[in-house]
């Protein structure tokens, strides 16, 4: 069984069909590259499989360890191990990163009948971890998110997708706006939680993060679908010829 | 306070046609009839038992209140209040016979479970921390079960202040007990003449606290309603007085945290703090009375005048207030900073959901010299509700040196909803320095997302924003307020979004 399946996918937004018949199998331990123009619908399916509303689920269906994802909540489905690193991360003035972590955590145990973690051992796991990630501790103390930059935003995604431990972890645009210096902290945040236990979705426009983060299938979308799935060698071809020819194919 | 619905019940199902044959029936049956005379206020001051001063000058307040009309400035709109349709007295139910439980509303039980407590009372001592010279808090919470039927308990609190030489005691009692300090002081805040709810209070109140403190003297324990639950039966127009004197030190708290079923009722409460020289209070409130239902039905109306004196040189006001209930709020604590180097504070949440509509803030009148003021007010819209933020900052012509900051953030939750921001600001004087800031912002669909793709449920996403947002003023609260007022606000919100 794989870990997430994606069956005939069809999603609307706003009397607009923007995932026109979307496969996709994912298994643990995969690293699966989405690639393609703007407007492709890879946002799009990030935020489905998220669970974020404003979309309709017109047809298909999305199974993540053999359950019916869309018929759970998205805070269900963060617990049930989905995780979206977003490609803008909001900004939440007056709760510290700390507190946010915690919270958050502490839900996800809730709804798996775990043991929240006790204040010390919360404290020693999260500062190990932002240690790893280059995140300094009075980071943690500020609001999330608030006069962080560009980089620090998306390491803070990171430091969050650490400390939860998803099953599947989405990575939206991760590279978008991080200079090669914040790319390289960020890819090697990543390829450490690379795990036979875990799969993930890169989505990017840009070969750059695949020459850091080593995809085992690399998918191409255009116009809402997947019009070509191989090797990362496919991103190479693309980078040369672009995605014209897929465009035209749909 | 739940004795008083009940009270307001039985007197609900009086043929009030019986008393047409005269007052006297009426004060055998501890039941004054609807409406407001002359004699009602003569009656209320008879049953308790009042000197004649005191009835004189409620009396002069009902001639000055006849004169007055309604104020309609504030950003509410509700039905005309018929003032000769309403209660003004009734002797409430001995709370012996009272059986808690069931006379409460399964919805407010509800909110109850929500808070995680039984009953308010229990929850407020779980969270408090031993108070100075208590060894084991345990059994203070016995102590507050037992309140309900009796009055020796709540003694051995006043053995402790009364050793520290402070008075609290209702203030009926202290108009019997303590009439010099009574006379000096009830109405040199608030005039009987302020306003016309203030007048109808000095005309009509019931009950409320009085507290003096000593010169010098730091009160030993923060002072509570909660201490006498079973004088609370105060009623709608509540009178509290509190004097620091020179160079004292007192924090109060006021709560009302039981959601309470009170239908369509008016409240009209005056609250006067004197500080003299050196002198601080701190005075905190959570209000949560019953807001309404959900089609904007019911609810209090709170019409509430509060007001600080700083009055000696180097005093020090601070009004910290929680606002979640009510139908509608009209409440403006203020200071006036009359002793140089005085300074007032206001640190305000105001939450309104549904239908409610506050119109609240505050007034820093700075009249001495080197007077400071500070005002942190954060307002919460959600559903259908109106908030707005009323302020003014003024200085008088020999204020010199006088100085204000204000920050007013509003918080929208939902697009059915409004915030205001109306800052009155005068400066007659050239020396005077007022900052005035001021934020609306919205919680975005993009943030409750993100908020909830990390596992928090909407609920929780919304109280984790809210609570983030009033912080800074969470901050002001005594620490077993604050823990009581972040749960409150999370369930006010409950269900604002989506």
């Amino acid at each position: 069984m794989a870990l997430l399946e994606i069956r005939d996918l069809h999603v609307g937004v706003e009397d607009r069909e923007v995932i026109r018949g979307l496969d996709l199998n994912v298994n643990l331990g995969e690293v699966h590259a989405i690639m393609g123009p703007n407007g492709s619908g890879k946002s799009t399916l990030s935020h489905v499989i998220a669970g974020k509303p404003g979309y309709e689920i017109t047809g298909g269906q999305i199974l993540f360890r053999g359950e019916n994802l869309l018929r759970m909540e998205p805070n269900e489905r963060a617990a049930k191990g989905v995780f979206l690193a977003f490609q803008y991360p909001v900004e939440i003035p007056g709760v510290t990163t700390m507190n946010f972590l915690r919270a958050a955590l502490n839900a996800q145990r809730k709804a798996r009948d775990q043991q929240e973690f006790s204040t010390p051992e919360f404290l020693k796991r999260t500062r190990e971890v932002a240690g790893s990630l280059n995140i300094p501790q009075d980071m943690l103390r500020r609001g999330v998110n608030v006069g962080f930059s560009g980089g620090e935003k998306k390491r803070n995604e990171i430091l969050q997708m650490a400390l939860f431990e998803p099953g599947l972890c989405i990575l939206d645009e991760i590279d978008s706006g991080l200079d090669i210096d914040a790319l390289r902290i960020v890819a090697s945040g990543i390829n450490t939680l690379r795990s036979p236990e875990r799969a993930m979705i890169v989505i990017t426009h840009y070969r750059r993060l695949l020459d850091h983060i080593m995809p085992d299938v690399v998918h191409v979308m255009s116009k809402g679908r997947i019009m070509k799935s191989a090797g990362k060698e496919l991103a190479l071809e693309l980078e040369a010829s672009g995605y014209a020819q897929f465009e035209d194919a749909a | 306070m739940i004795a008083v619905q009940e009270t307001v019940d039985r007197v609900k199902r009086i043929n009030v046609d019986q008393y047409r044959y005269g007052f006297e029936t009426l004060i055998d049956s501890e039941k004054a009839p609807k409406g407001l005379s002359e004699e009602i206020v003569k009656f209320i001051s008879q049953k308790k038992d009042e000197p004649a001063w005191m009835l004189q000058w409620r009396l002069e307040a009902y001639r000055r209140w006849l004169t007055m009309t309604e104020p309609t400035w504030a950003r509410v709109d509700y039905p005309k209040i018929d003032f000769q349709d309403l209660y003004y007295y009734a002797a409430p139910k001995p709370k012996k016979t009272v059986s808690f439980l069931d006379e409460i509303d399964p919805e407010i039980l509800k909110t109850y479970e929500k808070l995680g407590i039984p009953l308010r009372e229990v929850a407020m001592l779980e969270g408090v921390e031993p108070m100075p010279g208590e060894v084991d808090p345990a059994r203070r919470k016995i102590a507050v079960d037992a309140v309900f039927d009796s009055v020796s308990v709540a003694t051995t609190f006043k053995a402790e202040l009364k050793k520290a030489g402070v008075i609290f005691m209702p203030i009926s009692e202290a108009i019997r007990e303590h009439p010099e300090l009574v006379q000096k002081y009830l109405g040199s805040v608030v005039p009987t003449s302020d306003n016309f709810y203030a007048t109808l209070n000095s005309a009509v109140f019931s009950d409320g606290s009085f507290v003096y403190v000593p010169p010098g003297v730091r009160c030993p324990m923060e002072l509570s309603t909660y201490f006498r639950i079973n004088e609370r039966n105060t009623g709608q127009f509540e009178r509290t007085l509190i004097i620091a004197d020179k160079g004292s030190y007192v924090s109060y708290l006021e709560g009302c945290t039981a959601p309470q079923r009170d239908e369509n009722q008016l409240h009209a409460a005056v609250v006067e703090l004197v500080a003299l020289d050196d002198a601080e209070i701190k005075y905190s409130t959570v209000q949560n009375w019953y807001p309404g239902n959900s089609e904007g039905k019911g609810g209090i109306y709170n019409f509430v005048t509060k007001r600080g004196d700083c009055r000696g040189a180097n005093s020090k006001i601070s009004w910290t207030q929680v606002e979640t209930g009510s139908a509608i709020t009209w409440k403006y604590p203020s200071c006036i900073l009359r002793g140089d180097n005085s300074r007032g504070e206001f640190y305000s949440i105001a939450i309104s959901n549904g239908f409610q509509q506050v119109d609240s803030g505050t007034k820093m009148i700075h009249l001495g010299k080197n007077t400071s003021s500070r005002i942190i007010s954060k307002g919460i819209a959600a559903g259908k509700s109106q908030n707005t933020y009323r302020g003014l900052v003024t200085a008088h012509r020999k204020a010199t040196g006088a100085r204000n900051f204000t920050a007013c953030d509003s918080l929208l939750i939902g697009d059915k909803c409004g915030a205001h921001t109306v800052p009155y600001i005068e400066a007659k004087n050239s020396s005077a320095t007022f900052e005035h800031e001021a934020t609306t912002s919205k919680i975005s669909e993009d943030v409750l997302f993100y908020c909830i793709q990390r596992g928090l449920s909407q609920e929780e996403a919304v109280g984790l924003v809210v609570n983030g947002f009033v912080k800074q003023v969470l901050q002001k609260l005594p620490m077993e307020f604050a823990v009581e007022a972040q749960k409150l606000i999370s369930i006010s919100l409950d269900g604002s979004v989506g």
